[in-house]
């Protein structure tokens, strides 16, 4: 070991390592051994603790089961009665970061880091046994079942981990059960925008919602810094905006109204109903910020996620929100 | 003390402090990569938070993180104790990691930990790179730096997998990521303290604020430090390469984790023998012929967009540039002060690329991602052939 204590701007050019070293060899080496061993018994004896026990999946579960409100729970498909949402949850064999069901179809988005992260769209059937999967990348985001379980929909984020850098993108793909088909990203749909044909590099799409006719449905598109609620053809491949700020629209079981979230801030979005007919829009009485898709209890109240929980709220601006179920999110009913 | 390393035909001697400091960097990113690799979806997934409510809690941060670099910078002079900054940088990240546990789902605080996280980054930064350039003669600084920084991309690469098994280990506990994850960071800490050596001399006299600003007044150095910020403006941040990537050529949507994986293989393969070769050729040479390559590389995404050559030779910018500018700046900068410069430089530097991804940000909604990316190629071939002029 040199020691060259010669404090200079120009380069030392001969003697290098200025530097001392911390102590002797022997004792250095021990007490990293013995730290090593230690952090290695700490962190393994955490993982051991952390272990959750696997939920025994009930055998007999059924994603049609009438009654029932579909949820997610424990990052588990589960259901609870209609009746008694805060009993208890049923707990399925799936795991999702985000599903929806519908007819007995299920959609489960669900991701698994690693050195390669992997993200799928899982088809499952009634019983949530796989029929089908759809290779993914990013975070899920939204999931959707048309209502006759023909049509399904997704959207991941797609941002790596420096979220502020490169702004966000998003793939939001559309897959027929029935023909197979499926597109991963849908932002090549032709889209016409206040009449006119609108060509973009930025367009992202999120949060699709389909119409009774598996054919029809509503989106978000964002652009230039704006979002718009589209509608689209999906048979024809095309989309054209219907007004904008409206993020993550939910069709009612009668296609009178879509409730949708609307930017109110910079940070804060608040849920609104459009009538479709007269195109009124009337805010709900949930006055919290609401990041989710919502879903629809019955024709007159929406069910979302709030915190950790679900909460539920009339679709006409009436009332007061009420929680459905406690650390629950992906709420869906099954029935048609 | 020298350890040996048997590089091509000549024996290369790395000096036994910087193996020690790479290290303390490849262990402490194994530990941090864990977290980046399962963050999002730990906050989507289990917490069922909103990515853009975090996103702007992230940005709001960066002065902070900037502030404290400086600071940081200028204790470790003062003091002349450059271990003693580093340290409690890693020691800070290493505590953050415990910290994401207690944050529980609360946003705030949340936003708060990641924001200390990047504090510790800030802080430790500039006293290590000091402390590497402090270790070895003048002549080998280019090769030196290469070693860490080949040392720090293989915890990265590891990081990922790493969180990868103890998921796999516990059936999906995150809480038992972010332990292992500070035990990881624990064990660099240690490895710092144990192996690491710093130079203690008497302390210098003329140490202040006003004599680390007073480092600007020498003409190379403020170039060095112009130069940096200048190609730092026209540098297009990494997550709009991939995305550029994925969209123009049908990278298939799985595929496309494995793009900022291959920049890593490349700068991993490329640090050391692009280090050693800037000792040869000259530094300044190498780092600003780093940029020639990344406008190469933004002239292939526009053009015919092969997937590999745009990653080698984004991979190539950052081997032939990271290191290569430490080594470059820290022969100018006069021991006692040498912390607080390197700080300033890369403050400067880490200010330009934010602005420049505002900037570019803007540029691809505007005009769109082509013409955009053909300014900023642009504006590096200008930038470089002005700093190739200057420097």
């Amino acid at each position: 070991m040199t020691t060259d204590h010669v404090r200079q701007a120009e380069p030392d050019t001969a003697t290098p390592s200025p530097v001392r070293p911390p102590s002797s060899g022997r004792r250095r080496a021990v007490i990293l051994a013995a730290a090593t061993l230690a952090l290695i018994a700490g962190a393994a004896t955490y993982a051991v603790r952390a272990t959750a026990p696997t939920p025994v999946a009930d055998r007999s579960f059924d994603t049609t089961t009438p009654g029932r409100l579909l949820l997610r729970s424990g990052g588990r498909v589960a259901s609870v009665p209609l009746a008694n949402p805060g009993a208890p949850p049923t707990i399925g064999g799936a795991t999702c970061d985000r599903f929806y069901t519908a007819n007995g179809t299920t959609l489960c988005l669900v991701a698994q880091p690693g050195a390669l992260p992997k993200t799928y769209a899982l088809l499952l059937d009634r019983k949530l046994k796989e029929t089908g999967r759809i290779n993914l990348a990013g975070i899920p985001n939204r999931a959707r079942v048309s209502a006759s379980g023909r049509m399904a929909s997704w959207t991941v984020f797609v941002t790596g981990d420096s979220y502020n850098q490169g702004g966000f993108s998003t793939w939001t793909g559309i897959l027929d059960t029935r023909t197979g088909y499926s597109i991963t990203n849908m932002e090549d749909i032709p889209l016409t925008m206040n009449g006119r044909r609108y060509h973009s590099e930025d367009v992202n799409y999120w949060g699709v919602t389909f119409a009774a006719d598996d054919n029809r449905f509503y989106a978000t598109v964002g652009t230039k810094g704006k979002t718009y609620l589209v509608e689209a053809d999906y048979g024809a491949w095309k989309a054209r905006t219907l007004r904008e700020n409206a993020e993550c629209p939910s069709l009612s079981p009668d296609g009178a109204r879509l409730v949708f979230k609307k930017r109110i801030s910079p940070e804060k979005w608040r849920l609104h109903a459009l009538d479709l007919a007269t195109m009124r829009e009337t805010p709900l009485a949930e006055k919290a910020s609401i990041d989710d898709q919502v879903a629809w209890l019955d024709n007159d109240t929406v069910m979302y996620a709030k915190g950790k929980d679900l909460w539920s709220a009339r679709a006409d601006g009436t009332g007061s929100p009420a929680i459905l179920a406690g650390q629950a999110s992906s709420p869906s009913t099954p029935a048609r | 003390m020298y350890i040996s390393l048997k590089g091509g035909r000549l024996s290369k001697a790395v000096p036994a402090n910087i193996v020690a400091l790479g290290a303390v960097s490849l262990v402490t990113d194994i530990s941090s990569e864990m977290i980046t690799a399962v963050l999002p979806l730990y906050l989507v997934g289990a917490l069922g938070l909103s990515l853009v409510q975090f996103g702007l809690l992230d940005g709001l941060y960066f002065g902070v993180t900037a502030l404290v670099r400086l600071a940081g910078g200028h204790a470790a002079d003062r003091w002349q104790r450059r271990k003693l900054v580093a340290g409690l940088g890693y020691g800070l990240s290493a505590v953050c990691k415990l910290g994401l546990l207690a944050a529980g789902s609360s946003v705030p605080w949340l936003g708060a930990v990641v924001a200390a996280d990047r504090t510790g980054k800030g802080l430790r930064t500039a006293p290590r790179d000091a402390l590497i350039s402090l270790s070895v003669p003048a002549s080998g600084l280019g090769g030196a730096f290469g070693v860490h920084r080949a040392m720090d991309t293989v915890g990265a690469l590891l990081g990922p997998l790493a969180a990868f098994a103890v998921l796999t280990a516990t059936a999906g506990a995150y809480d038992a990521v972010f332990v292992t994850s500070f035990c990881v960071a624990a064990l660099g800490v240690l490895l710092l303290v144990l192996y690491v050596g710093d130079r203690r001399e008497p302390l210098a006299a003329g140490v202040s604020i006003r004599s680390a600003l007073g480092l600007l007044a020498d003409r190379r150095f403020r170039r060095v430090c112009l130069v940096a910020a200048a190609l730092g403006l026209v540098t297009v941040s990494d997550p709009f390469i991939y995305l550029l990537l994925q969209r123009g050529h049908a990278v298939t949507p799985e595929l496309f984790p494995l793009l900022p994986l291959g920049t890593a293989a490349v700068y991993l393969l490329l640090a050391i023998p692009l280090g050693r070769l800037a000792d040869r050729v000259g530094r300044v040479a190498v780092f600003l012929g780093g940029h020639v390559a990344l406008a190469l590389g933004y002239l292939v995404l526009i053009g015919p967009g092969w997937l590999v050559p745009v990653l080698v030779l984004h991979g190539a910018f950052y081997a032939a540039t990271d290191g290569v500018l430490m080594a470059v700046a820290g022969p100018l900068l006069p021991a006692e002060l040498r912390t607080s410069g390197l700080a300033l430089l890369q403050t400067g530097q880490a200010c330009a690329r934010m602005a420049s991804s505002m900037a570019f940000g803007v540029l691809w909604t505007v005009w769109g991602a082509p013409l955009g990316l053909t300014m900023m190629a642009a504006g590096l071939v200008v930038a470089a052939l002005l700093a190739w002029r200057t420097l």
